[in-house]
């Protein structure tokens, strides 16, 4: 751990608030993947880590490297972008899918084919 | 002093991420239907790669960040494909 | 110059990512990365991608900054509607909106909002209605979230694409 020495404490308070900040938010989000009753309620959990949680610990570790080096360390910013842009796509098809198998066994709890009429909101699923 | 810190709260937030990872394995195994499965490993695949990113910080090593943009990558296509298996596919569950 | 570079937008942001992944500025670099990003976007044409202008950039910083403020701020409400609910059942739901964006590209950016943000899910939508189906974790009520959606994301994209 010699490294982590060279930190000043003006980075290395920050590093960790942004760590332990990161880490909690993405353990409640799987908390969440546990507690919540249904599927549809469960979609939402996932995107906790993966919107705050990844922004965060990335950042952290774009501070520390940065600082480490002494030069500036955008690599992080990759994986930002792509967990951003691909968790809702992914999500977004889960949802789809689920809501395909639900029709075809004729669960009452979803939905039909929404046809045009008012904000629906009987369908309260839990 | 400033040292200790630093590593007391990335073994925190290490151990944080592997409890979260374990919360995301129990509805993999556990799930009722195949969607929740593949949701917990798509939650699994993203609290990793964030594990790799703490590793990194901890070894000032960036062969991790190479492996938790794989990770990124990957686990995406990994899950879209089972996604739209789900929609054509012959479940057996 | 069309025809050389047919998505000019697409070809830079390759660029910027070969640059990113290398960080490297160097000549090669980028002289290879443009190559990369000219050529991808050759690829990109016999995929027959809907072409769409950008208009309004003034109109897209207020939406980008609309969406952080919002994923920040449901990003709170879904953790403490997370950590509630095992004292009171969370009372979430399935909102039809009726939306008349029709421009592919505008539909994918809106299901990417409202997906990335903790809280709503983008479910279904029927292209010959119009009609959108999201599910809400925490549901007040959903004529509320259809006037959301429909005055903050909706208004704004299509004053971007259309």
């Amino acid at each position: 751990m010699s490294h982590l020495t060279d930190l000043p404490t003006w980075v290395a308070i920050p590093v960790c608030i942004l760590l332990l900040l990161g880490s909690t938010i993405t353990l409640i989000g799987s908390i969440g993947l546990i507690r919540l009753k249904t599927f549809y309620g469960r979609l939402h959990a996932p995107t906790l880590g993966a919107s705050a949680g990844t922004v965060l610990i990335c950042t952290a570790s774009m501070i520390t490297f940065a600082v480490l080096q002494n030069r500036w360390i955008l690599h992080e910013v990759l994986i930002i972008v792509f967990v951003i842009l691909t968790t809702p796509v992914t999500l977004m098809l889960l949802g789809q899918s689920a809501l395909y198998r639900d029709r075809i066994e004729g669960k009452n709890d979803v939905p039909r084919k929404a046809a045009g009429e008012q904000p629906d909101t009987t369908g309260m699923d839990i | 002093m400033n040292e200790l810190f630093i590593i007391w709260s990335i073994l925190a937030s290490q151990i944080l991420l592997g409890l979260a990872m374990g919360c995301a394995l129990f509805r993999m195994v556990r799930g009722p239907r195949a969607q929740d499965r593949i949701l917990g490993l798509d939650a699994l695949y993203i609290i990793a790669m964030l594990l790799l990113l703490t590793f990194g910080i901890r070894t000032a090593n960036s062969i991790y960040f190479e492996a938790a943009l794989i990770i990124a990558i990957l686990g995406f296509v990994s899950s879209i494909a089972f996604a739209k298996f789900l929609m054509r596919g012959e479940v057996i569950e | 110059m069309r025809y050389w570079f047919p998505y000019p937008l697409l070809s830079l942001a390759l660029l910027m990512l070969w640059l990113l992944i290398n960080q490297s500025l160097s000549p090669g670099q980028v002289v290879l990365g443009s190559v990369l990003g000219v050529v991808l976007a050759w690829i990109m044409v016999n995929l027959q991608p809907d072409k769409t202008r950008l208009k309004n950039y003034g109109v897209i910083a207020v939406l980008a900054g609309h969406v952080a403020a919002d994923i920040v701020r449901s990003n709170i409400a879904v953790m403490s509607a997370i950590l509630r609910a095992g004292k009171r059942p969370i009372n979430s739901g399935f909102v039809t909106i009726d939306i008349s964006l029709r421009d592919e590209n505008a539909l994918a950016v809106l299901a990417c909002i409202l997906t990335a943000t903790p809280g709503t899910a983008w479910l279904e939508f029927d292209r010959q209605t119009g009609v959108l189906m999201i599910h809400v974790l925490d549901l007040e009520n959903g004529a509320a979230w259809s006037e959301l959606v429909r005055n903050r994301y909706e208004a704004p994209l299509k004053e971007i694409f259309e």
